[in-house]
């Protein structure tokens, strides 16, 4: 009995000292770090957001919600975030950007903490954020809100839409000319009509070149599973099986998936002797993949580009220069909004054809359409 | 002797919470956060009108979900298909239920069958899987589980998908207004507050059909004579296979009201953005709180309370991941603690009896 009794005294004694030892260590550094770093005073609750109502040094704010995926997809949030920080060092602006972790309620809440935080632009990037605008944006009118992809209805918010149908349609145009095997392919991220955009102006692509080209399409999965944004082993294995069918440039959009592409396009090519490719998305891809894996630049092609990134800039400008508008904002290959990337200058002997061809999208001479027939 | 017995598993929960924040601490510590200030941060935040709102709907589906959970462990079967169940059965609900217009009540009563129902029935599979076929329930929920998304992603795409709706994404059609719960917040007077949704009442209900259930009725002391001694339970006259039918599927019934607190209150359709995870947290919910119907409603309470004050983490530079490590901690020492405690019980029993016959 007493043995028993002693060794859960021991047993509690020991749990008290760590508990003591914990809480001692975090005085010490709760000191330190006041007097290391200001923020830790400004970083109270938004309760106290006060100090942003004060007119005096209250510099622009900006808070960006990524969508599911979060930074690092090397695709479409890690492009909202290059515009977001881009804003934040031109306008001096205070930048805020937060992570929903699933499920329809938080993305309504993170907006709402962005707004009582008191940020003056607040971004939702992704369609999926077009109910949660609706509940939020009513309530804070003073504030400016844009959301990526999508529309909401509110008058304080700003859609930015992408015609990506047109710079699918030079991407389908560019793989059509530089094929030697007249067969080509598409990775598609999730099966859905925003990526059905990408496919139809693709395949409206290929066939204004060359009707008789085989076009693989793939997909890395189907909703209500979004996973294939950022499934780069699925991408691989896709590519793969598009490459072994005879593709010898594929073309993505489907985020951080693509990444699998272009390592499946560098291993075909190493196997077989003969150089495949892989289309970039979003980004200008040959940069944003290349330099963090220059093993694989050399492998894209080119990149359909759609500047989200310029138009959360341009969102952040309005914003600091007072004039900001709500409603649908539509970026094309007019506005610059969307082009077809010619770094690695792998397709700059077809430069000419792919400017007559964008010239007639621009005219509307050509209608690349963005709905699956 | 009794009391002490009673204050040491009273304390378990108390010390492992306690531990849990000292480890998270010396996280933050690690990071170069200061944890006090951390955890005043999240505090402050959780204790808001909204945030005590948000935290309540959070914690409507994660008890539902630790009691259907709970039915399982009360005779030792491990449903890990809660996950599938309740979303099969969300998405079945949200479609029907959209299909018609009748009055409030009776059309919510309707909706909740339907759930209850397909989800009892989808549970049902494991059992018969289990009774018939000897497959461990813990492979048949999880390989369930998987055929659930397929079929939702199936089903909610070419089945049940809105008709002639030009919305980029597939979802189920709208809830007509009857079929919509109406908030609490009139009753409870939280007029600038955002809904708090009238699930709450069914998930009270539940609780308690849930405690008469398990400890009042024959089915109940069934269920506890298994769990504690499948031998014994078998040799006093107790037929296994039936129960573990009976017992699965009434978890799976259980489980079908996980997502209707989100369908009927917030949602009122399914979506691709239809909250998941909800059974896998309830099996945390379920652990944390014994299988004891209070305890669960205090485990739920305060993991919905870490979700919700966590969201400030990131306005402040910590990461909210902390809060995931701090629910990990808090279930893993809960874990330990309750064996040892067990153990010590044990001891102290054979001990007094011991004891007994010698004097």
């Amino acid at each position: 009995m007493t043995r028993m009794k002693s060794k859960w005294l021991v047993l509690f004694i020991v749990f008290g000292l760590i508990l003591t030892a914990c809480g001692g260590g975090s005085d010490d550094a709760a000191e330190e770090e006041v007097v290391a770093e200001e923020p830790a005073e400004e970083l109270d609750s938004p309760a106290t957001t006060a100090a942003a109502a004060e007119p005096v040094a209250d510099p622009p704010s900006i808070c960006l919600v990524l969508d599911i995926g979060g930074l690092g997809d090397l695709a479409f949030n890690d492009l909202a975030y290059s515009g977001y920080e881009k804003a934040i060092e031109d306008f001096g602006m205070v930048g805020t950007f937060l992570e929903p972790d699933g499920g329809g309620e938080n993305r309504g809440e993170l907006l709402e903490l962005c707004a009582e935080a008191g940020n003056d632009l607040i971004v939702g990037n992704g369609f999926l954020f077009d109910a949660a605008m609706n509940e939020v944006a009513p309530s804070y009118p003073d504030i400016n809100f844009a959301i990526t992809d999508g529309v909401a209805e509110p008058g304080n918010v700003r859609g930015m839409l992408f015609k990506h149908a047109e710079g699918s349609f030079l991407a389908g145009v560019a793989a059509a000319l530089k094929t030697t095997t007249n067969n080509v392919g598409f990775i598609g991220g999730v099966d859905f009509p925003l990526i059905h955009e990408f496919e139809q102006g693709y395949l409206a692509g290929v066939a204004a070149i060359n009707p008789d080209i085989t076009v693989q399409i793939g997909y890395a999965s189907v909703p209500p599973d979004f996973s294939g944004f950022n499934d780069p082993v699925k991408g691989k294995e896709i590519a793969l099986a598009q490459y072994e069918a005879g593709a010898d440039i594929i073309y993505h959009a489907a985020g951080g998936t693509g990444t699998g592409m272009f390592e499946a396009a560098k291993e075909v090519s190493e196997a077989t002797g003969t150089k495949v490719w892989g289309i970039g998305v979003d980004f200008d891809q040959y940069y944003t993949v290349g330099n963090p894996l220059p093993e694989l630049q050399e492998y894209i092609l080119t990149s359909m580009v759609k500047a989200a990134d310029v138009s959360i800039y341009n969102a952040a400008k309005a914003t600091v220069e007072g004039t900001f508008t709500g409603g649908p904002s539509v970026d094309d290959l007019s506005t610059g909004g969307i082009y077809l990337s010619y770094s690695g200058g792998y397709i700059d002997d077809i430069k000419d054809t792919l400017e007559e061809y964008k010239e007639k999208i621009i005219s509307g001479e050509i209608v690349p359409p963005s709905v699956r027939p | 002797m009794k009391l002490r017995l009673r204050i040491a598993s009273f304390s378990a929960p108390l010390v492992a919470l306690s531990i849990a924040f000292g480890l998270s601490s010396l996280i933050l510590l690690f990071i170069g956060k200061d944890p006090i200030e951390t955890f005043r941060i999240m505090f402050e935040y959780g204790i808001k009108g909204k945030s005590i709102v948000s935290i309540i709907n959070r914690s409507i589906p994660l008890y539902i979900s630790a009691i259907a959970v709970a039915v399982g462990f009360k005779m030792g079967l491990f449903n890990i298909g809660v996950e599938g169940q309740y979303l099969v059965a969300s998405l079945i609900a949200a479609f029907v239920g959209s299909q018609f217009s009748i009055i409030t009540p009776i059309h919510i009563l309707f909706i909740i069958i339907i759930a209850v129902a397909s989800s009892a029935m989808w549970a049902a599979i494991a059992g018969y899987l289990k009774v018939k076929k000897g497959i461990h329930e813990v492979i048949s929920t999880i390989m369930l589980n998987y055929i659930g998304t397929g079929l939702i992603a199936y089903g909610l795409t070419n089945v049940f998908d809105e008709a002639g709706s030009d919305y980029e994404l597939p979802r189920t059609p709208e809830l007509p207004e009857s079929g919509k719960m109406p908030a609490l917040n009139n009753l409870f007077r939280l007029e600038d507050l955002q809904d708090l949704h009238g699930f709450l009442f069914v998930a009270i209900v539940v609780g308690i059909f849930y405690y008469w259930l398990v400890w009042k009725t024959t089915l109940g002391f069934d269920l506890r004579i298994t769990g504690a001694n499948p031998v014994a339970a078998k040799f006093s006259g107790i037929n296994p296979n039936r129960l573990i039918i009976v017992a699965m599927v009434t978890s799976g019934g259980f489980a079908g009201l996980v997502g209707l607190g989100p369908l009927l209150g917030y949602f009122h359709r399914f979506t691709i953005d239809f909250p998941t995870g909800l059974g896998f947290a309830g099996i945390a919910v379920a652990l944390l709180g014994r299988n004891h119907p209070f305890g669960m409603g205090i485990g739920a309470l305060l993991f919905a309370f870490l979700e919700r004050s966590s969201q400030i983490l990131d306005l402040n530079d910590v990461p909210k991941e902390i809060e995931r490590m701090l629910q990990a901690f808090i279930l893993l020492i809960v874990v330990v603690f309750y064996e040892i405690i067990r153990r010590f019980i044990v001891k102290q029993q054979v001990k007094d009896a011991s004891k007994k016959v010698e004097t």
